[in-house]
């Protein structure tokens, strides 16, 4: 049985993706969820994988061709099977005689016909040759899906992957879905329960928590809570966020560094690995800042999922380092490097930017001594990392040339409290003075 | 266990419910001296006389009211249509007595009848002897709508239908009379109003009654090729619904199917899938889809017949398109 491969919505907001590169040729034996091209959304680069079994009969797109999102692109089915139909299907589709790198658009249908011809085959339900009638929305193809949400309607789900996604935490606003017309349903939630759960993450981690404590508790927003979430979202909106800057000495830190690069250069850490390693080593113990802010309850984390924001050509994006608390600093090094690397190469996928706990922003690189970040929505934290400089410091009465860094916590003050925001900065600093303490 | 006909399976139950209870008759067109229509009759005149075996004129909707008639005095009839094409011509005594008089007469009259013969689509019979009445008939309060799709459902049903102090429409099938299935020797019955799960699997449900539980074996065993399980779920009784059946497959599979023989408006996987929408909203992955007749009267030519019956290719489709295959 033939199957179309469509432009499908590789992100949530994407409305045509660019296929930038062919995994397959025509001919070649494709499985359902290999990737069968590479398309640029307007995020990233993503994978298009197949939904069926069979042979690449047709392509209908070359590379570098953008399409609309839900536009026939191929045609996967048996080798002698007949595909005619299917063939003038997607060449009526509008792939249009190679429109040189621009406005696909002028040659793809008018949505309008688009449209027209759904209603005619969800209507025609008199006519015998259709293969099983009334057939609901599953019937219908992708593109009259995005003519009805593309204005701005909310993300498409099925019942049970909304139920899926409470129940496991996971933010289904950031899920790209892979149902018609960009549907989230249930293998997008395990998929995106277990890259965002586990993987790699969970090989290395030790079972440290007890089994059967879960990964957050809900905790539901006490009277008090909730006044001070109302009285101050009025004075500041939408997040009354405050801020609470500490300065680190780094003495330690460099002895540390210094120490470790005489082993060998595979023991080379910079300052920023051993500050993620120090966040994250407080955040496991400070669960109260380490959480979700979900409007009428407070999400509490019991694993941490550090976002470390990386600036890259496009713009800002933070890919999520999972369990950092219980990774050793040589995996967050590697880690952050090659998540830093992909998103600066746009190839990191939804699932290694999505579910973040904390986040932090290191602009110290850039000479920048004290910042603020903007928190990162639900997230009730966020650390702003300054550069390390030598500053003249009273030592025991006496002037001293020592490393100094300044952070600076915004905190979400629904959620969090001045006294609760200044109770982790001090196990930050606790740790990071004390370098010795990530390794307790 | 003996592999027997639904013919015979039928025959079966009418026996044993004859001896067991003298006053369970059998009337109606052919069915004393030419031993049946489609021979499910067959031995009965021989063996229980006319008083019990009794052959009537071509006037459904009198032997259909003397059937009724004789139910309120205390008698067990069983009354033969030809086809439920035909028993249209009595439906005011099915309707309109059979299933109003307990309720008009204040609970003073059961009204202990089955009415039965065979429904559906056979091959090339055209428009208006092509016709599935379960919609129809399950429609209506105060009646009891059985669909066997197997010999082995079809004699316990049709011996609990007997049983019945209510009203019991049987639906057969004339596609079905010649198809085996295991039935033991032991005594056994079937409750009204229970369904079963002829096929084991997670991927999908596929939710039918009747001669469609055959098609839907059929997708089910395509499918199984592709490493595709799905339940089959016999709703078997159209009224009363099992809707804990329905609902237990579909939280395990989170889709559903739902095939029926007759048409799409009204139908009874209309009502299906009001039950699965009402009950398994938060566990459904997808849109349910029917499939079912196509809405024209049935065509005489064999193509367009076959076009317009649902089968197993449009069951293999639907399950495809419930999965996000297609």
């Amino acid at each position: 049985m033939a199957t179309k491969v469509f432009m499908e919505a590789l992100s949530p907001t994407m409305e045509e993706g660019r296929l930038v590169k062919w995994n397959k040729n025509e001919g070649d034996a494709v499985k359902s969820g290999e990737p069968l091209a590479e398309v640029e959304t307007d995020k990233a680069i993503m994978e298009l994988v197949a939904r069926g079994d069979g042979i690449l009969r047709k392509r209908f797109v070359a590379e570098g061709e953008s399409r609309p999102v839900g536009q026939l692109v191929g045609v996967i089915a048996g080798a002698d099977e007949n595909i005619d139909a299917l063939i003038a299907e997607g060449s009526g589709g509008g792939s249009g005689g190679g429109s040189g790198g621009g406005a696909p658009a002028a040659s793809a249908k008018p949505p309008e016909a688009v449209v027209a011809k759904t209603t005619e085959n969800a209507g025609a339900t008199s006519v015998p040759q259709t293969s099983a009638q009334s057939q609901g929305e599953a019937s219908m193809p992708p593109q009259a899906k995005i003519e009805a949400s593309g204005n701005g309607g909310p993300v498409r789900s099925s019942p049970l992957a909304r139920r899926m996604a409470s129940e496991r935490g996971v933010d289904i606003g950031r899920l790209q879905g892979s149902g018609p017309g960009g549907r989230i349903i249930k293998r997008d939630i395990e998929s995106a329960a277990q890259s965002g759960g586990g993987g790699h993450a969970v090989a290395s981690a030790p079972a440290r928590r007890a089994a059967g404590a879960g990964d957050f508790e809900d905790v539901a927003l006490t009277q008090i809570r909730k006044t001070i979430a109302k009285r101050l979202a009025e004075s500041i909106g939408p997040i009354p966020t405050f801020y609470l800057t500490s300065e680190f000495d780094l003495t330690r830190v460099s002895e540390m560094r210094a120490a470790m690069l005489a082993m060998g250069d595979e023991y080379k850490v910079s300052v920023n690995d051993i500050v993620l390693k120090a966040v994250a080593t407080a955040l496991s113990q400070h669960p109260e800042v380490n959480a979700h802010w979900l409007g009428d309850r407070i999400r509490y984390h019991n694993r941490v999922h550090l976002g470390v924001a990386v600036a890259t050509d496009d713009g800002l994006i933070v890919p999520v380092i999972f369990d950092a608390d219980t990774k050793r600093m040589s995996e967050i090094s590697r880690e952050t490097r090659e998540l830093a690397k992909r998103a600066r190469e746009r190839k990191l996928t939804p699932a290694e930017y999505t579910g973040s706990t904390f986040s932090v922003s290191n602009l110290g690189m850039f000479g920048i001594d004290q910042f603020t970040a903007i928190i990162n929505p639900p997230e009730v934290g966020i650390l702003a990392i300054g550069a390390a400089r030598n500053e003249v410091v009273d030592v025991d009465g006496s002037f001293e040339s020592r490393p100094r860094m300044k952070v600076t916590m915004s905190c979400d003050h629904r959620a969090v409290d001045g006294a609760v925001g200044a109770a982790f900065l001090q196990t930050l600093r606790r740790c990071i003075e004390n370098p010795l303490m990530l390794v307790y | 266990m003996p592999i027997i006909t639904y013919r015979d399976a039928l025959s079966q139950a009418l026996r044993e419910e004859m001896q067991r209870d003298d006053r369970v008759f059998l009337m109606g067109e052919e069915v004393a001296v030419y031993q049946g229509a489609y021979k499910v009759s067959k031995g009965l005149l021989q063996e229980f006389g006319e008083m019990r075996v009794v052959d009537t004129p071509i006037t459904e909707l009198g032997f259909a009211g003397v059937g009724v008639g004789a139910a309120m005095v205390g008698l067990r009839p069983i009354i033969e249509f030809m086809t439920w094409n035909f028993a249209v011509l009595a439906l005011d005594q099915v309707l309109n007595a059979a299933a109003k008089l307990l309720y008009m007469s204040g609970g003073q009259y059961n009204i202990p009848i089955v009415f039965r013969g065979p429904n559906g689509a056979a091959l090339q019979l055209s428009a208006q002897h092509s016709q599935a009445f379960e919609s129809w008939l399950a429609h209506i309060p105060g009646l009891k709508v059985v669909t066997p799709g197997t010999p082995y459902d079809a004699k316990g049903l049709l011996k609990s239908a007997i049983r019945d102090d209510n009203p019991v429409c049987f639906l057969e099938g004339e596609m079905l009379y010649n198809t085996k299935g295991e039935v033991p020797e032991e005594e056994y019955t079937i409750p009204i109003g229970k369904a079963d799960l002829k096929r084991e699997g997670d991927a999908c449900s596929i939710i039918t009654n009747g001669k469609m539980v055959l098609v839907a074996m059929q997708a089910a065993d395509q499918l199984a090729k592709d490493g595709i399980k799905v339940d089959v779920v016999d709703l078997r009784t159209v009224r009363p619904m099992d809707v804990e059946a329905i609902r237990t497959s579909v939280m395990k599979t989170n889709r559903a199917v739902v095939l029926e023989e007759g048409w799409e408006l009204a139908g009874i996987g209309a009502q299906t899938v009001d039950y699965i929408q009402r009950d398994c909203f938060d566990m459904l992955d997808a849109p349910v889809i029917r499939v079912h007749q196509a809405d024209v009267p049935m065509p005489y030519a064999k193509n367009l017949e076959r076009a317009a019956k649902p089968d197993a290719a449009k069951t293999i489709a639907a399950v495809r398109k419930v999965m996000y295959l297609d």
